[in-house]
């Protein structure tokens, strides 16, 4: 593969060697590693012998995503069990993660007893504490008013907040929520002022991460994988140092450098979902049964303070 | 943004109709090769007949089917009066909801409808408010 970009026929922004590069790592489980805007990357097995001691940094935190849970179909009959592979997963790393960041979709359905099932199921997490965004299935019927009630308390607005940990500052957003014909995920006005005003405060040296359920770039708008507003969202980031986009909604691990801005997906707990373009919709994607755990997963993301690194692995099921 | 509450099964006061849109239904779905649609309520069981057939043009019921992520047909002409049903082919929840307001489903699971009689003529344009993506028009003349 050159490492060049020779002709860019899609005009999308999206640099296509490392997007390609990260197509190819996808369900496999992958290090990157950001330093000073170039990323590195290695296969999560040689980081498992070679570079564990390189990893160990000033705060360690947990990505998890669509767990979807009250989906029973082809692709994944029960998805609460291979959620509790998932939360296994993470309290087997060798340190416990500050927190967990759940990156929305948490039911498949927002009926009351999936939601009840989710919280259930994530109290085994050995964490201190969990944080939520909802994704467009945890606000089917009631604008979100259920999901606010039981994981967005303490929040502003529809359901956005902020919270610093080790010096780096936290941005849980909603994208999911009044979402007009023919468009895409949608912050909204009031949520794009807020975000201005809870920024404007912080030195530009402040590591950023923001976390949101539908990917706040543009992967494929097609498919509504993008948010109509997220440009002007990123636009208040730009100054800053270190900005890391963590989201969820596509089921599949995908990375993306823009300047200052590192984005990622996660693999959702449930279910995979093609790769854009390469199915009729996105669907869930059926996929034989032993294949299932290589295309389900977690995201341990590692931050060194000083050093302006995020260094994130995903590891599957 | 909150709409009002629509009703999700005026179909089921009115039997003759959903026989008559669950015969369309599964024209629709046996054009497409396979044959998936349940009759709603259990009023009708196996393939529909001729005269179910020509009964559904006669009371003019219609039928959408959400298959794949989008609406089928994308465009439907209607004359005032015709209750449209949408049932969801897909493996993910959709929704039917007016760009005006003038109707909303619940999310509708897997074979799931949705019904709603066009009372006034007009052009009718919807969306599903979980893949935004997902257009639809019912015209009514």
């Amino acid at each position: 593969m050159s490492d060049f970009i020779e002709k860019n026929l899609d005009r999308d922004g999206i640099d296509r060697r490392g997007f390609l590069k990260c197509m190819a790592w996808a369900g496999t489980g992958t290090l990157c590693l950001l330093q000073g805007g170039v990323l590195k990357s290695f296969a999560l097995s040689d980081v498992m012998h070679k570079y564990v001691g390189d990893l160990k940094g000033d705060l360690s935190f947990v990505q998890i995503s669509d767990s979807h849970i009250g989906f029973n179909k082809a692709a994944n009959p029960d998805v609460t069990a291979t959620l509790r592979e998932a939360i296994a997963k993470v309290n087997a790393l060798p340190t416990p993660p500050s927190f967990v960041l759940h990156t929305g979709d948490l039911t498949h359905l927002s009926k009351p007893e999936e939601f009840d099932t989710l919280a259930e199921s994530l109290k085994s997490l050995r964490t201190d504490r969990i944080f939520y965004v909802p994704g467009e299935h945890d606000v089917l019927n009631d604008n979100g008013e259920m999901f606010h009630e039981r994981f967005g308390k303490d929040t502003q607005g529809d359901g956005w907040y902020s919270f610093d940990q080790k010096g780096a500052h936290f941005i849980g957003l909603v994208n999911v929520l009044n979402l007009k014909a023919g468009g895409l995920g949608n912050l909204g006005q009031d949520q794009l002022e807020w975000l201005e005003k809870d920024v404007a405060s912080l030195k530009s040296s402040t590591p950023i991460v923001v976390f949101a359920h539908i990917p706040l770039w543009s992967i494929y708008p097609q498919w509504g994988w993008g948010t109509d507003d997220s440009e002007q969202a990123l636009s208040y980031l730009k100054r800053f140092g270190s900005v890391t986009v963590l989201n969820g909604h596509i089921h599949q691990t995908m990375q993306k450098i823009e300047g200052n801005i590192t984005f990622h997906t996660a693999n959702s707990t449930a279910f995979p979902q093609p790769e854009p373009g390469q199915a009729d919709s996105p669907g869930p994607l059926k996929v034989p049964a032993e294949k299932l755990h290589s295309m389900l997963g977690i995201t341990d993301v590692n931050f060194v303070r000083g050093k302006h690194t995020l260094a994130i692995v995903d590891s599957t099921l | 943004m909150r709409h009002s509450k629509m009703q999700q099964s005026k179909a089921v006061r009115n039997l003759g109709t959903v026989i008559l849109g669950t015969a369309a239904i599964l024209s629709l779905t046996l054009a497409s090769g396979t044959l998936r649609a349940r009759p709603l309520g259990g009023a009708q069981t196996g393939t529909p007949t001729a005269a179910q057939m020509a009964g559904e043009e006669k009371s003019g019921a219609k039928a959408v089917t959400i298959d794949n992520f989008s609406f089928g047909p994308m465009q439907l002409e209607v004359p005032v009066g015709t209750q449209v049903t949408w049932i969801n082919k897909d493996d993910v929840p959709h929704t039917v909801v007016s760009v005006d307001h003038k109707f909303k489903s619940r999310a509708l699971d897997t074979d799931e409808k949705f019904s709603f009689t066009f009372q006034d003529a007009g052009t009718y344009e919807y969306f599903c408010s979980v893949h935004p993506k997902m257009t639809g028009k019912i015209v009514v003349k």
